[in-house]
C-alpha cells in the first residue's frame, strides 16, 4: 500500500509540470498586453511600458518565461509576483483555505441529501415518493447556480433571516448556505446515482442469498447491499471535489467569499500568468489527490481490489 | 384409468406418511409488460426426510421458479401465485406472514444456488457470511459464531479451514465457493435444502465431489434434498426419485431407477437418449428436434407436441393429464403406454 501510494505521488510530478506549461502557454497566448491591461483607462508612457514588461519577462520566448516562472517554484518555493508586487503564493493561502471550506460543505451536503434521497428512492421503487424525488432531482439540476444562488440567498437569508447573507464572518455556519447552492447540481445527480446503484446491487445474487438465508430485509439492504452499492459513489464524490472547488467561482460571487474562484477570475482578466497558472495547478493537484483517495477507499471498500 | 393431476401426490403411495414437504398445484406467473408469462402450471410434488427428488428440466420448464416459489425468494411483484399450496410439515408456506417466513427460510428450508461466486457475497470474508447464520438466528458472538463457520468448512471439507475462514469469495476456486455454500445452507440443520443446479458451472471432476458431498451430508442429517438441474447424468446416483418439468408442468414423475429402465414420456426419453453413451462413441448424438416452449405463447394442447415423434391429433388439443402409471409412477402425456413399450 505505501509503496504504491509513493508510487502514484511520483507519477504525479510529470502531471504537474505538463499541466504548468499548458496553462502557461494558453495565458502566454491570450491576446492583450497585460501591461495595458493594468495601466487602465490613461495609457502609461512608452519608456514605463518598456521597464515594466524587462522586469516581468514579458518580452522573452514562451519558454524561458516557462523556466524563470518554474524554477522560482521549485527552488524557492515562490508563485512569483503579482503585478501590484503581492506575492502569489501569500494569496493562494489566503483563498485556498477558504474554498476548501467550502468545498468540503458542499461535498458533506451532498453526501448526506444525495445518498439519503437516493437510498430513499431506491427502497419504494416505483412508488409516490420515488417519482417525487426524481421529479425533484430534474428541477435541481436545471436551475443554474446563478439562480438557485440568488434565490435562497433573498429567500433564507434576506427574508428569512435564517442564514448570513454574505461573507465568512459566522465560521462553519456562514458556509451552509453557499455549500448547498454550490452542491445543487451534483446532489440531484448524486441521487439518482444512488438510486441506480442500490437497485441494481439489490437484484444481485448475492441478495438473494441473503434473502434465502433468512435475513430480514433491513438486514439485507442494510448489510448486504449498502456497501456494495456505495463503492461507485466514491468514484464520484472523489472526482467531484475537484469540480466543486474549480466550480465556486459564482457561488463565491454571489455570497461574496473571498476564495480560489475570484482569484482565479482576476488573473484571466489581468492576464497575470503567475496567478493562474499558480490556482489551477493547485487544483490539479487537489484533483490528483482526491482521485488517490478514492482510489484508496476502493480497496478499503472492495476487498476484489489491492494494491501492492 | 385417467386421473387429473391435481387429486394425485405420486409419492405419498410409496412412503404411507405425511411427506416432509409438498408443492400441490402450483401456479406461478409473471406479469411483464410483454403480457402473462405462466412459469409454473399446476406443479404437485413431494418430499420425505432423507429423501432426494430431482427435479429435471431445460432452462424455462419452471423448475427453478417452482424451487424459488417454495423459497418465498420470488420478487413480487412482477411474480404472482394465483394458485396452489406449498405445505412445510402440513403448514401452507404460502399463507404466512412475511416474518413467519422468514423464519423458515435459512434456519428450516435452505438453498443454494448456480452461481457461487456471484451468490455470495464480495464484500465479506466466506467466515462472516457462514457465522452471520449463528448470529443473526441463534444470538452468537462473533468469536463463537466463527468457531462454527469453521467447523462447517471442514465439514464440506475446505482444506486449511482455520487458515481460509477470513478470505475473500474471489480467493477460492469454483468447487470451494460451492463447498461454501453448501457450509451456508447447511448451517442451522435443516429440513430441506434445494440445490439449484449446484453443479452447472463446476468442472466435471468437482461436480463428482459436489455430488457426492451433498449425498453424504444428506445421510449424516436426514434431511430432504431437491435437486434441480438439467443433466440427467448428475442425478442417477444419488435421487431417489425424479420429476420431470417440461414448459412449466411436470411430465414424468417417477422413482429414479425406472425412469432410467423404460421412460413414460417422450420429453424423458428425448433426454436420456441425448447422454453421450461410450458404447455409441463416433455416432451422431441424439437431440431432441425443435426449441423449448415461448412461455407467452404456449402450444395448445400439450406442450411438448411440436418436437414430439409421438404425436397423433389430440395431442395438438387436448392437454394431457398426469395418468398414474402406478402408485409411485405418473406421466403426463396421451400415449405413455407406446412410449413405454417402446422403449
Amino acid at each position: 500500500m505505501g509503496r504504491y501510494v509513493i508510487r502514484r505521488l511520483l507519477q504525479a510530478i510529470p502531471v504537474l509540470l505538463g499541466a504548468t506549461l499548458l496553462i502557461f502557454a494558453i495565458v502566454f497566448a491570450l491576446p492583450g498586453d497585460p501591461i495595458r491591461a493594468l495601466a487602465g483607462e490613461k495609457p502609461p508612457s512608452p519608456q514605463v511600458v518598456e521597464v515594466l514588461r524587462e522586469q516581468y519577462h514579458l518580452n522573452d520566448p514562451l519558454l524561458l518565461q516557462y523556466w524563470y516562472y518554474i524554477s522560482g517554484v521549485l527552488f524557492r518555493g515562490d508563485f512569483g509576483t503579482t503585478f501590484q508586487n503581492v506575492p502569489v503564493g501569500d494569496l493562494m493561502k489566503a483563498t485556498f483555505p477558504t474554498t476548501l471550506q467550502l468545498a468540503l460543505t458542499a461535498l458533506m451536503i451532498q453526501a448526506v441529501i444525495g445518498v439519503g434521497l437516493g437510498l430513499w428512492a431506491a427502497l419504494r421503487r416505483g412508488k409516490a415518493e420515488d417519482t417525487m424525488i426524481l421529479a425533484s432531482t430534474l428541477i435541481l439540476i436545471s436551475v443554474p447556480t446563478l439562480v438557485s444562488g440568488f434565490v435562497l440567498q433573498l429567500l433564507l437569508g434576506v427574508k428569512l433571516g435564517l442564514f448570513p447573507i454574505a461573507g465568512t464572518s459566522e465560521g462553519w455556519y456562514s458556509f451552509l448556505l453557499p455549500g448547498f447552492v454550490l452542491a445543487g447540481g451534483s446532489i440531484a445527480y448524486l441521487t439518482r446515482l444512488t438510486r441506480t446503484s442500490l437497485v441494481e446491487t439489490l437484484r444481485s445474487d448475492y441478495i438473494r442469498t441473503a434473502v434465502a438465508k433468512g435475513m430480514n430485509r433491513r438486514r439485507v439492504v442494510g448489510r448486504h447491499g449498502l456497501r456494495n452499492a456505495l463503492i461507485p459513489l466514491v468514484t464520484f464524490l472523489g472526482a467531484d471535489l475537484g469540480n466543486l472547488m474549480g466550480g465556486a467561482v459564482i457561488t463565491e460571487r454571489i455570497f461574496n467569499i473571498n476564495g480560489v474562484g475570484s482569484l482565479l477570475i482576476r488573473g484571466v482578466y489581468e492576464r497575470q500568468q503567475p496567478i493562474v497558472v499558480g490556482v489551477v495547478t493547485a487544483l490539479v493537484l487537489v484533483y490528483i489527490l482526491a482521485n488517490l483517495v478514492v482510489d484508496l477507499m476502493y480497496a478499503v471498500l472492495d476487498p476484489r481490489i489491492r494494491y501492492e | 384409468m385417467a386421473k387429473t393431476k391435481n387429486d394425485l401426490l405420486p409419492s405419498e403411495g410409496g412412503f404411507g406418511n405425511e411427506p416432509l414437504l409438498a408443492v400441490d398445484n402450483l401456479h406461478v406467473e409473471f406479469h411483464t409488460r410483454a403480457g402473462v408469462v405462466k412459469a409454473v402450471n399446476g406443479v404437485s410434488y413431494s418430499l420425505s426426510a432423507g429423501e432426494t427428488l430431482a427435479v429435471l428440466g431445460e432452462s424455462g420448464s419452471g423448475k427453478s421458479v417452482t424451487a424459488q416459489a417454495i423459497m418465498g425468494i420470488l420478487d413480487m411483484p412482477p411474480a404472482v401465485i394465483p394458485k396452489g399450496e406449498v405445505r412445510f410439515r402440513g403448514t401452507d408456506l404460502l399463507r404466512l406472514s412475511e416474518d413467519a417466513r422468514t423464519q423458515v427460510r435459512g434456519q428450516r428450508i435452505a438453498m443454494i444456488f448456480q452461481d457461487a461466486l456471484s451468490s455470495l457475497n464480495p464484500v465479506f470474508t466466506v467466515g462472516w457470511q457462514i457465522s452471520e447464520m449463528f448470529r443473526v438466528h441463534r444470538g452468537m458472538s462473533k468469536r463463537d459464531a466463527m468457531k462454527k463457520a469453521v467447523e462447517l468448512m471442514e465439514r464440506v471439507r475446505i482444506p486449511a479451514a482455520k487458515q481460509r475462514v477470513n478470505d475473500y469469495p474471489h480467493q477460492f476456486s469454483g468447487g470451494m465457493r460451492q463447498r461454501i455454500m453448501i457450509a451456508m445452507a447447511i448451517a442451522l440443520d435443516p429440513e430441506v435444502l434445494i440445490a439449484d443446479e449446484p453443479t452447472t458451472a463446476l468442472d466435471v471432476t468437482v461436480q463428482a465431489q459436489i455430488m457426492e458431498l451433498l449425498a453424504d451430508l444428506q445421510r449424516e442429517s436426514n434431511m430432504g434434498l431437491i435437486l434441480i438441474t438439467h443433466d440427467l447424468g448428475v442425478v442417477a446416483d444419488v435421487a431417489d426419485k425424479i420429476a420431470v418439468m417440461y414448459g412449466g408442468r411436470i411430465v414424468e414423475n417417477a422413482p429414479v431407477h425406472d425412469i432410467y429402465k423404460a421412460p413414460a414420456h417422450p420429453y424423458t426419453k428425448g433426454l436420456l437418449e441425448s447422454i453421450p453413451r461410450v458404447d455409441l462413441k463416433g455416432q451422431e448424438l441424439y437431440a431432441i428436434k425443435g426449441l423449448p416452449p415461448n412461455l407467452l405463447d404456449m402450444p395448445s394442447g400439450c406442450a411438448f407436441n411440436p418436437r414430439c415423434p409421438y404425436r397423433q391429433d389430440n395431442c395438438v388439443t387436448d392437454v394431457p393429464p398426469l395418468h398414474e402409471i402406478s402408485g409411485v409412477r405418473s406421466s403426463a402425456c396421451h400415449y405413455w403406454r407406446e412410449v413405454l413399450d417402446g422403449s
